[in-house]
């Protein structure tokens, strides 16, 4: 069969992401007319930026939910008759055309693009938000109170900053580290933190209402334990959720993600510890973690999810580079670092083979950037 | 201010000896000695030889002895030998040093004024099309890591595909001597990524000058525009990105590593890389003191330079 031609392959990709059309499409509807209702998601659509933004964000995070009805192929086929074939080139058995062309491998460049970025949204959202509750955690009570308890704090954030993030990850994020206790210990102190958050989340508010109090208690004792224990490794009864690998990986991202965090949360709180209405509940006797989780922290949000987003993009960033390294997920993988990583050694002759996850990772944090720029314009309206 | 500065100084050696020790723990854990030990003679040893030479190379003694000989040697000049190049590490970081030095350099070159002139541009008149345009390409750099930009101008200035053949994708040549034709992509690369962040904050702190009574009472005297941008407005608008600059180089780090293997220019970035793939304990040992050093020294330098510029600023002594 005759190869497809540049149009043909333009075509042939809108089509194959059709369901991720329909998805953007009715969430844009949908939010579109309900935008009075929605808050500061809301009014993201008065900004054209912040449009652009969430538009690249959801057709990846649709296209991840998606993967397998976008992907022709499975990601690890290998067709040797398709090696390092252009784009268009058609795989004889299926009649089915490698839209991105074929790796040295010969897999499907295309395919593997789509289900790289599965790696990327199971991974950086969720890395993100640990990162923050713990930089939340921490900043919060070092803003607060300042003192000894901050100097320490301080020290050991300028400490994990001064690291060059390279470095840290050759150190880090190595087959020998695995078999130390190192990652599950530190996963073990980085995942309670966040079930910590919530305990005083909520303890802080309803500490005097006790029938209230454990029945708000009671889910996340039980949800966070179960989790807890499956993170770790200690008692898997659903089966492991994370191969050491990833556990390892995922703990070194939350670990040079929070230091950053706790500053912004401990700039934000020792900002915020001045206005009258945190002298209003001091004076009314609220205890100091109700004051920090429920006065400053609500008032703390916008700056903090403008930083989200940002840093979503950057763990973006960071995973990529690490699978540059060859420090990635698993060697046969999708994942978007470590197909560049491949293609680039035969970038001169079959460049078509790193340009679609280069072109992926730019897209995705080009749009989270975007998205961040059009909350912070929006927030700075209230 | 010398007590200011005397109790940075000691904020960091302390910070120094802190992340040494945290490396020097990391690269002697059993695994990585025990992986040594076998590349260091053959793949196929018992645990027991690997005790044995272990024993032999005085890697039994304790974590802070061995710690505390690696800092003395490091205090008088000695930084061990190399078990990945056969020689000692002295004479082979300064080299590599050298060479990302000069690679730095030019970076610097292009991309500090750069991204002053973008960030500057986009500031002064906050809000209009020029601003939002140069703001978004800003956006796009910082979206742009080191090894997505090199991929994609690799294919469009070095590849067949293409067929602009400009530059060279290989600064291998470059150690010698540099060329605009051997130089260009790898210092192209790494200056992108870098350039959107300062441009940001210039423009944010161009923008917040702007709005400033003095500028203000500057444009009611009838001042042209021209005047007040460049006499009144660039002095305070560029203390705030001259901290980013410094605070730049941890970041640079990483892009040196990145560019550096993309690029096969051997470098400290190079160096790195190989010293971690080969469990080189002495050479990473050294590898990361450098940067721990040069990361330290230029946030040292930032305190200090955003006193110097900053008169409102005075220090507490």
């Amino acid at each position: 069969m005759e190869p497809l031609t540049s149009f043909e392959i333009f075509l042939g990709v809108l089509a194959r992401f059709t369901p991720v059309w329909i998805g953007m499409a009715l969430i844009f509807a949908l939010s579109i007319s309900f935008k009075k209702r929605l808050s500061l998601y809301g009014r993201l659509f008065d900004s054209p930026i912040g449009m652009v933004g969430l538009a690249l964000v959801l057709f990846w995070v649709l296209t991840a939910l998606m993967a397998n009805q976008i992907a022709l192929f499975d990601p690890l086929d290998q067709f040797r008759a398709l090696k390092n074939k252009p784009p268009g080139t058609f795989e004889v058995e299926s009649g089915l055309a490698y839209l991105f062309g074929g790796d040295n491998l010969g897999r499907d460049v295309f395919s593997r693009m789509v289900h790289g970025s599965q790696t990327v949204m199971a991974i950086a959202p969720v890395a993100t938000l640990f990162a923050f509750m713990v930089g939340i955690t921490l900043g919060l009570p070092a803003g607060y109170y300042g003192g000894a308890f901050d100097t320490f704090l301080s020290f050991l954030a300028n400490l994990v900053l001064a690291f060059p993030v390279i470095l840290l990850f050759y150190l880090l994020v190595t087959p020998e580290i695995r078999q130390t206790a190192i990652p599950t210990s530190m996963a073990a102190v980085l995942f309670l933190i966040p079930i910590l958050f919530f305990l005083v989340f909520i303890y802080s508010r309803y500490r005097t209402r006790p029938e209230v109090l454990w029945l708000y208690l009671a889910p996340v004792i039980l949800i966070g334990g179960f989790a807890y224990l499956h993170l770790i490794n200690v008692w898997t009864p659903t089966g492991k959720w994370m191969d050491a690998n990833t556990l390892n990986i995922f703990v070194s991202v939350v670990f040079v993600n929070s230091p950053t965090v706790f500053r912004i949360v401990r700039g934000l709180t020792m900002d915020i510890k001045t206005r009258d209405y945190v002298a209003a509940a001091q004076t009314r006797g609220e205890g100091p973690w109700y004051i920090m989780m429920w006065e400053i922290l609500p008032n703390a949000r916008g700056p903090l999810i403008v930083d989200a987003c940002l840093r979503i993009g950057y763990t973006t960033i960071l995973l990529g580079t690490l699978g540059f390294f060859g420090l990635g997920v698993s060697p046969e993988s999708s994942d978007w670092g470590m197909t560049i990583n491949e293609g680039r050694k035969l970038l001169r002759l079959f460049p078509h083979a790193a340009l679609p996850p280069a072109v992926a990772i730019m897209t995705l944090v080009l749009g989270l950037n975007l998205l961040a720029d059009g909350l912070r314009e929006q927030s700075l309206k209230d | 201010m010398l007590i200011f500065f005397l109790k940075r100084l000691g904020v960091m050696v302390l910070t120094a000896l802190c992340l040494t020790f945290i490396v020097f723990s990391l690269v002697n854990l059993e695994p990585n000695l025990e992986k040594l030990a076998k590349e260091q003679n053959n793949m196929r040893m018992s645990d027991q030889q690997v005790t044995l030479w272990l024993e032999e190379e005085g890697f039994n003694r304790p974590l802070i002895t061995r710690y505390a000989a690696w800092v003395g040697g490091v205090v008088t000049g000695d930084m061990g030998d190399s078990t990945r190049f056969r020689k000692p590490v002295n004479d082979i970081v300064w080299e590599r040093l050298a060479l990302t030095g000069k690679l730095m350099f030019w970076v610097m070159v292009v991309m500090v004024p750069s991204a002053l002139l973008l960030g500057v541009l986009a500031g002064m008149r906050e809000g209009t099309l020029q601003d939002r345009t140069l703001s978004t390409i800003a956006i796009g750099t910082t979206a742009t890591p080191e090894y997505v930009s090199g991929v994609i101008f690799t294919v469009i200035f070095a590849s067949n595909l293409v067929g602009l053949q400009w530059f060279s994708g290989s600064a291998t040549k470059a150690m010698e001597e540099i060329t605009f034709y051997n130089f260009t992509l790898p210092v192209m690369t790494m200056a992108i990524y870098g350039m959107g962040y300062i441009a940001r904050m210039t423009r944010a702190s161009m923008a917040e000058v702007m709005t400033a009574q003095y500028i203000r009472t500057a444009r009611l005297k009838g001042v042209s525009f021209r005047a007040i941008v460049i006499k009144h407005a660039l002095r305070n608008a560029l203390i705030a990105p001259f901290t980013v600059i410094m605070l730049q180089f941890p970041w640079l780090l990483t892009g040196v590593v990145i560019v550096e293997n993309l690029f096969n220019y051997k470098g400290f970035g190079w160096l790195l890389v190989e010293a971690a793939g080969n469990n080189d304990i002495d050479l990473l040992l050294s590898c990361s003191i450098v940067a721990v050093v040069v990361v330290l020294i230029t946030q040292l330098i930032s305190d200090i330079g955003y006193v110097y510029l900053n008169p409102r600023i005075r220090v507490k002594s």
